[in-house]
């Protein structure tokens, strides 16, 4: 067994939530770059100039990228020789949650009941979810989900005779629907398989990967570029006020599913990509 | 883009109608803000015939939920959010003389109705821009629903805060153009 402390877990999430908010990943900024220097709507490659600015105003001054600093979801790998001493560990993701958005300036955008709506003032609870794998290690992805775009995802149950262009009719919809709202350029994020859960899980799995990596399987990844290409060709642009760059990224998780079933979750998420990991 | 048209608030009927959907514009002056909780609020009173917390005739409502200033802040980032959540309410306060709204993604029929019967706009800003927003913001301090939080209404003054016109008083729509201009079917 290996022990790790329940203070340090703390200490990992409060930085990485602090971290995600406010410095945007190397790989979101390129792709942004390269979405300003092709884009072909001058409206849209402005707007795309002043996201970067935006972006390397918030690392340089250490502020929120955006106000909307989201609902904390949590990835958890925890191997099971792991120890944690000093009290529970979703209790210590939680305090870092709490800890990281006070100090950080974050803002607590989390109401204690979805209809009574009181704000619990230190935008806890997370969402976190687990994997127990072999091992002593411990990897923590914090991902402070907006939901601008949280709220234009979708989930759909298909039968298998609807196939992979149901799926793909689905995906494009999806983004088509939503239109401005997400604050496009968007990363989109698919789950296939599974059940409803698995599926919607597996999306935000999607859209929590690094751009420019694509699914292992190679009808997948095929299906991730041709998703992307569909997308953009719909002229929704950045902001959507017209233009090529609608999505950065199409990317798709799939697991096993039932004879009966073809689960499709789709997880839109806005051009400000946050995450942050850790491994203790 | 086309050079960008200074407007100082109050945003009169007169000033309204030199706006067209696609206009980049520099708003300075007094804007106020409200989201979902306090357009909630302001609608009841409303029902209730009180008054609402500021005249809205003439007004810009900003919908955001900013963050906490840090020391040395006037406010913390402060980009808009998702509008078509104030759809319900909108057209209640248009109707008692609203001219302005500032938010981003698209609007129903009801509000753009309302907007060109009792003449408004709506602007939009760039979403997940709120820390380049923020600097636009001069002043801030909250007027109204206090225990709201971050949804509290607040008085903001603002200098040259950047939006593009989409959707103008006639109903021109920025979205539904733009959209059309680069689709590849």
């Amino acid at each position: 067994m290996r022990t790790i402390q329940f203070e340090q877990i703390v200490s990992a999430v409060e930085g990485l939530c602090i971290q995600a908010n406010t410095i945007i990943g190397d790989d979101v900024l390129k792709a942004l770059q390269k979405a300003r220097d092709t884009e072909e709507s001058p409206i849209g490659q402005t707007i795309l100039g002043h996201i970067l600015e935006n972006d390397a105003i918030a690392a340089t001054e250490a502020v929120p990228v955006c106000q909307d600093t989201g609902m904390a979801v949590v990835f958890v790998t925890i191997g099971q020789e792991v120890y944690i001493e000093g009290g529970a560990l979703g209790e210590a993701i939680h305090e870092g949650v709490r800890r990281g958005y006070e100090k950080g300036y974050l803002r607590k955008s989390i109401v204690k009941d979805p209809l009574e709506r009181v704000n619990t003032g230190d935008n806890t609870p997370a969402v976190i979810h687990y994997d127990i794998v072999p091992g002593d290690k411990l990897h923590i992805l914090v991902a402070p989900k907006g939901f601008g775009s949280e709220n234009m995802s979708s989930l759909k149950m298909f039968k298998p005779a609807d196939g992979v262009e149901a799926v793909k009719k689905f995906v494009v919809q999806t983004v088509e629907n939503a239109g401005p709202n997400p604050c496009p350029p968007i990363i989109v994020g698919v789950g296939l398989g599974g059940t409803m859960e698995k599926a919607a899980i597996l999306a935000k799995r999607a859209v929590v990967r690094h751009l420019g990596h694509h699914n292992e399987k190679p009808h997948l990844a095929a299906l991730e570029k041709e998703l992307l290409e569909k997308v953009n060709q719909l002229g929704i642009g950045p902001q959507g006020l017209g233009g090529r760059t609608t999505a950065l990224a199409v990317n798709i998780e799939s697991y096993p599913t039932h004879i009966a079933g073809l689960p499709c979750a789709v997880n839109i998420n806005c051009h400000v990509a946050r995450h942050a990991e850790i491994e203790l | 883009m086309k050079r960008a048209i200074r407007l100082t608030t109050p945003l009169t009927q007169e000033m309204l109608r030199e706006l067209k959907a696609g206009d980049s514009v520099l708003i300075s002056g007094t804007v106020y803000t409200g989201r979902d909780a306090a357009h909630k609020r302001m609608v009841e009173a409303l029902d209730r015939g009180e008054e609402l917390p500021f005249d809205v005739k003439d007004q810009v409502i900003y919908y955001v939920g900013p963050c906490p200033a840090k020391p040395g802040q006037v406010i913390g980032s402060a980009g808009p959010t998702t509008s078509y959540r104030m759809d319900s309410y909108a057209p209640r306060l248009i109707e008692k003389g609203l001219t302005g709204m500032i938010g981003k993604g698209l609007r129903n029929a009801d509000v753009v109705n309302a907007m060109k019967e009792h003449g408004a706009v709506y602007m939009v800003a760039i979403g997940g821009a709120g820390a380049l927003i923020a600097r636009t913001i001069k002043e801030a301090k909250v007027i109204a629903y206090d225990d709201l939080g971050t949804e509290a209404v607040r008085e903001m003054v603002v200098e040259d805060f950047p939006a593009i016109v989409c959707i103008d008083a006639e109903g021109n729509n920025l979205y539904e153009q733009g959209k059309l201009q680069y689709r590849q079917d």
